[in-house]
Formats: structure tokens, sequence, C-alpha cells
């Protein structure tokens, strides 16, 4: 009993350090999970006279990945999302977070575009209402128009499979 | 631990913590922000003043999710800087301090403020320091209480062998600091 209590004091500070070091303590619950999308209406990359906002997807579940030519981990990502959003028939918008738009169009004309439309947000405002904290960002959006999940760096082929794609699908 | 001790320990935490938020921001803080003065040039000098002092207060409350432990005031970071613009322009538009904060918030969740709010998430953050210290105190006396007996019980066989026992000083010698 008396090396019991050091031990036991001992044995739970350890577990406390091991699972905080599995923890990124950069992660931190996205403030919007659960709430409305943040409304938004801005030019499209792809073709600046049209418009892409949150109103007009309202009604299917679709996902948006927040991107930036200027920023490595997206353009690591962009061949998976193609590739991945392609296969599974996923609706992915993308909103190109204060960007230059030649930049932009030059890197999806170089390895293909990932999204059915990317909206252009070059002061980041939108940015800001989605909580962003770094590029790329990925968050789900079900059919009545509210945030369902949000992952935080590139998108893997494992990530996709695990979180976003089951994330989707729990949100039609 | 009594209703009454955590209602004065509810009181004290966020006094203390933001005492020592008060001490490390006076010390970190440096001058406000330069170039912010463009409201427009029929706004008296005051005025601007007094929003630039607000800003300046704001951005010290609230933290650069970048960096995380730096407040919007501190940090370099993009994000900061179009953080502080967003605050500087809301102010413009007549929000009140606690608005600001809201919106923040609202996007990035009670982490962005650097004084954490007293919610059911952090009750453990602000009591858990008393909470030891509580424990401590506990473990002690309980330890003092136990050595007590074993001291009063050893006195009592001294004063049947030997030595007359003084009840003025019914202190025993092995509680006592050397």
């Amino acid at each position: 009993m008396r090396y019991l209590l050091p031990l036991l004091l001992f044995l739970g500070l350890a577990l406390m350090l091991a699972l905080g070091l599995e923890r990124d303590p950069r992660a931190l619950p996205s403030a919007l999970l659960d709430r409305p999308v943040p409304v938004f209406e801005r030019p499209v990359l792809e073709d600046p006279g049209q418009q892409l906002g949150s109103a007009a997807l309202r009604g299917q579940p679709w996902m948006l990945n927040v991107w930036a030519s200027w920023c490595e981990p997206c353009r690591q990502e962009l061949p998976a999302l193609r590739q991945l959003s392609a296969r599974d028939g996923v609706p992915l918008y993308g909103l190109n977070y204060k960007d230059r738009d030649d930049a932009a169009r030059a890197l999806l004309g170089a390895v293909g575009n990932p999204y059915r439309a990317s909206a252009i947000d070059a002061d980041g405002r939108v940015g800001l209402d989605f909580g962003v904290q770094g590029v790329p960002e990925t968050f789900v959006i079900d059919a009545r128009g509210r945030v369902r999940y949000r992952h935080q760096g590139p998108v893997t082929a494992e990530v996709w499979r695990d979180k976003l794609l089951p994330a989707l699908k729990a949100a039609r | 631990m009594s209703a009454r001790l955590r209602l004065a320990a509810r009181r004290l935490a966020p006094v203390a913590l933001s005492a020592l938020i008060a001490l490390t921001a006076s010390s970190a803080s440096g001058a406000p922000e330069a170039g912010t003065a463009t409201v427009s040039a029929a706004a008296p000098a005051a005025a601007i003043a007094e929003l630039e002092a607000r800003e300046s207060r704001l951005a010290h409350q609230l933290r650069c999710v970048v960096c995380q432990n730096q407040t919007l005031a501190e940090s370099n970071a993009p994000l900061a800087a179009d953080m502080r613009q967003a605050i500087r322009e809301q102010l413009r538009d007549g929000r009140s301090d606690a608005e600001v904060v809201a919106f923040f918030e609202a996007r990035y969740g009670a982490f962005v403020r650097y004084s954490p709010p007293w919610q059911p998430s952090t009750w453990l953050l602000w009591t858990g320091p008393f909470l030891l210290l509580g424990a401590g105190l506990a473990a002690l006396a309980a330890a003092l209480h136990r050595r007590g007996a074993f001291a009063q019980g050893a006195a009592l066989d001294a004063l049947a062998d030997e030595a007359p026992f003084d009840p003025d000083n019914d202190e025993f010698e092995e509680g006592r600091p050397a």
C-alpha cells in the first residue's frame, strides 16, 4: 500500500503524457461543427464571370477544400483529391485562399483540376468565416447546409477512406 | 470541497489568472501597432486614439490560432494580421469589444480567447490548482494526525516510564520541525 499509491500516480501520469504525445496540439476542433456553413458568394476561379456560393450548393452533401498554389501540402494533395473525388463521385468544391488567380489557374492546368469549381477568396475573408487556421483544410457539409466534419492538413487516401467519405455518407 | 470554498475558488481563480496574464502582457507588450491610423481624416484624433487603444487591447486578449502561444498583438503571422484587420474594421463599424470577441469565438472556438472562459470544459483548468492544493493539505493533515496519535502514545509510554509529562507543552518531539 505504501508503494502502491506513488506507483499508481506514476502510471497515471505516464499514461497521460503518452496520450499527449499522440495528439497534435495544433489540431483544434472546428467551432463550426454542426453549425450552418458560412454564407459566401465569390467569383469562380475557372470562370470569373460565374459566382459560387454556399446557397446554391444546398440540397446535396458536398466537400469544400481550402487550398492555395503557394501551399506545398495543397500541391501534393491535388492529384489524390482529383482521383478520389472522381472515383467516388463526390461533389468537391474549392476555396482558393489568399492566392493569385493566375498562379492558381496555372497549377490546376499543370496537375489537373479536382474541383467542380473553386471560389476565389483573395482577401481570406471567407477563410476567416470558416475558421481556417492553415491551408489545406477540408470541410464536409451536409444537404441541409451544416458543417459535419473538418480535416486539417493534406488529404490522403487513408483520410479520405476513414474520415471524409464516412462523414459525407453520414451527411446524406 | 464545501460550496463556499468552491465559490471562493471560482471568484479567485479568474482574478489570479488575469493578474498573471496582466503581468506577462505588460512585460511582453511593446508599442501599439504602427500604421493603423487610417480611419477618416474628419474623425477627431481622440476618437482614432481610442479605437486604436481598443484594437490593441483586443489584440492582446485574442490568440493567434496559427502560433497558438502568442496573442494577436505579438504575432507576425499573416493570419494574425488578417484578424487584426478584422478587429479594426469591426470597431470602426461601431461594434462593441464583446461583439468582436464573440465574432472570433464563433469561428475559432473558445480557444481563441487568451484567458479561458469559465465553462464546463475549463472547470478543471480553473479549479485544478486549488484542488491539488486542497488534496496536498488534506494529505498533510492526515499525516500529521497519524504522527500525532503515534507520538502521543509514545509520550504516554515515556510518562509511565520516567519523565513527568508537561501539560503546557503537549507538542511531540517527532512532529516538530528541526
